[in-house]
């Protein structure tokens, strides 16, 4: 077992986009609409083909804190255990008015199997064409394996990154700095309030 | 290896005796904090690992119990938790967390009602608190504490306050307990 768990730092060897700059927009194919009251698949077609609108971008959040979250991949071992806390935190993350994203380089029936199977309430984003290309803005893309990182970020209500973490790609970094990193911009908003 | 640059996750609540399920002498050098989940199969092979690791321990380790439910995976491992809760507050937390582990299989409502009437407690309290869900809020506060100290899937372990990194298997764990022992540190 690796001891690499949860180094809380910005970056490592690789350098993911640190605090202090904008978050690169982006728009990809998602398991869920975030969009309130919004029927985006007709029931019929759910199945049988794509949402023909069910695409997520980073500026529709603006306003709410996003966390986004890279891994691997849906269904490797630390993946599923790192996206199962995750959901149990949601309720947690709402406090924060935070939105949580998931995002790989896997397709959407992929995902859509993965969401269901880890009865997952949070939308999971396809970065797969381009391949990568989200992943890749962020500097958060392993060109070696053709695969995300195992990457965080939390960006805030006016699309700035404000905290950003690499985790050891066989290490499930938890949940601790995203919570530490929320509780950080919520309490900048009471000062500035 | 960029292993010196890690800071290993710590405990974010301390052990308040009135509260935590403690179990060991209270003056023991050693405290071991496990979050766990009842219908976790990690944990329950941990929970015969602990027995060992008690034992062998003496008067070195205290070993005390939180709640870390993984809900939407395991279905029945929150209201097992209430269960434990439930027999805790009849004084009997230990006994019916021991017979959860013993028994990951079977933790369905008509089950825990059979381990409810084993270690003896006061059924219509029990059937009472269950319904209401009267413990849910404090299981929902140690999930958050463990989510706070780093926890990161079950179960997780905490050696006088810092996360035990390593494997939890019993001569791993017995040099852990000794060495947090020599250092001296609570």
């Amino acid at each position: 077992m690796s001891k690499a768990k949860n180094q809380q730092e910005t970056s490592g060897p690789n350098s993911v986009l640190g605090p202090g700059v904008p978050a690169p927009e982006f728009k990809l194919r998602s398991t869920q609409s975030l969009r309130p009251g919004r029927e985006t698949s007709a029931p019929g077609f759910k199945l049988q083909t794509l949402p023909p609108d069910q695409f997520i971008s980073l500026s529709e959040l603006r306003g709410r804190p996003v966390i986004l979250v890279f891994y691997p991949a849906d269904w490797s071992p630390v993946c599923g255990d790192q996206v199962v806390l995750y959901n149990e935190l949601l309720p947690e993350f709402q406090r924060f008015n935070a939105a949580l994203l998931g995002a790989s380089v896997d397709n959407y029936w992929c995902h859509l199997a993965f969401a269901k199977d880890r009865k997952l309430r949070f939308p999971l984003l396809s970065d797969f064409e381009p391949k990568g290309a989200v992943a890749r803005s962020y500097g958060a893309y392993r060109q070696q394996d053709g695969i995300c990182e195992r990457a965080l970020f939390v960006i805030d209500a006016d699309g700035t990154v404000r905290w950003s973490y690499l985790s050891p790609l066989d290490v499930n970094p938890g949940a601790e700095g995203i919570l530490d990193a929320l509780e950080a911009l919520d309490s900048k908003r009471e000062v500035a309030a | 290896m960029t292993q010196a640059r890690m800071i290993r996750a710590k405990l974010a609540v301390p052990i308040n005796e009135e509260r935590d399920h403690v179990r060991g002498p209270r003056a023991a050098p050693v405290t071991l904090v496990e979050y766990g989940d009842y219908e976790c199969p990690y944990c329950g092979q941990a929970y015969y690992v602990m027995k060992d690791l008690e034992r062998r321990a003496g008067n070195q380790m205290r070993f005390v119990f939180r709640n870390f439910p993984l809900t939407t995976v395991h279905p029945h491992a929150e209201r097992a938790a209430e269960a434990a809760e439930a027999a805790g507050a009849q004084g009997k937390f230990w006994e019916m967390h021991d017979l959860l582990f013993e028994n990951q299989q079977a933790l369905k409502d008509q089950d825990l009602m059979e381990y409810a009437t084993i270690v003896g407690l006061d059924i219509p309290r029990f059937v009472r608190e269950m319904r209401e869900g009267r413990y849910l809020n404090r299981i929902r506060e140690d999930f958050l504490s463990g989510a706070r100290s780093g926890v990161n899937g079950t179960p997780t372990f905490f050696i006088n306050g810092l996360r035990h990194d390593g494997s939890w298997a019993l001569a791993t764990m017995m040099a852990a307990i000794e060495d947090a022992a020599r250092e001296g540190r609570r």
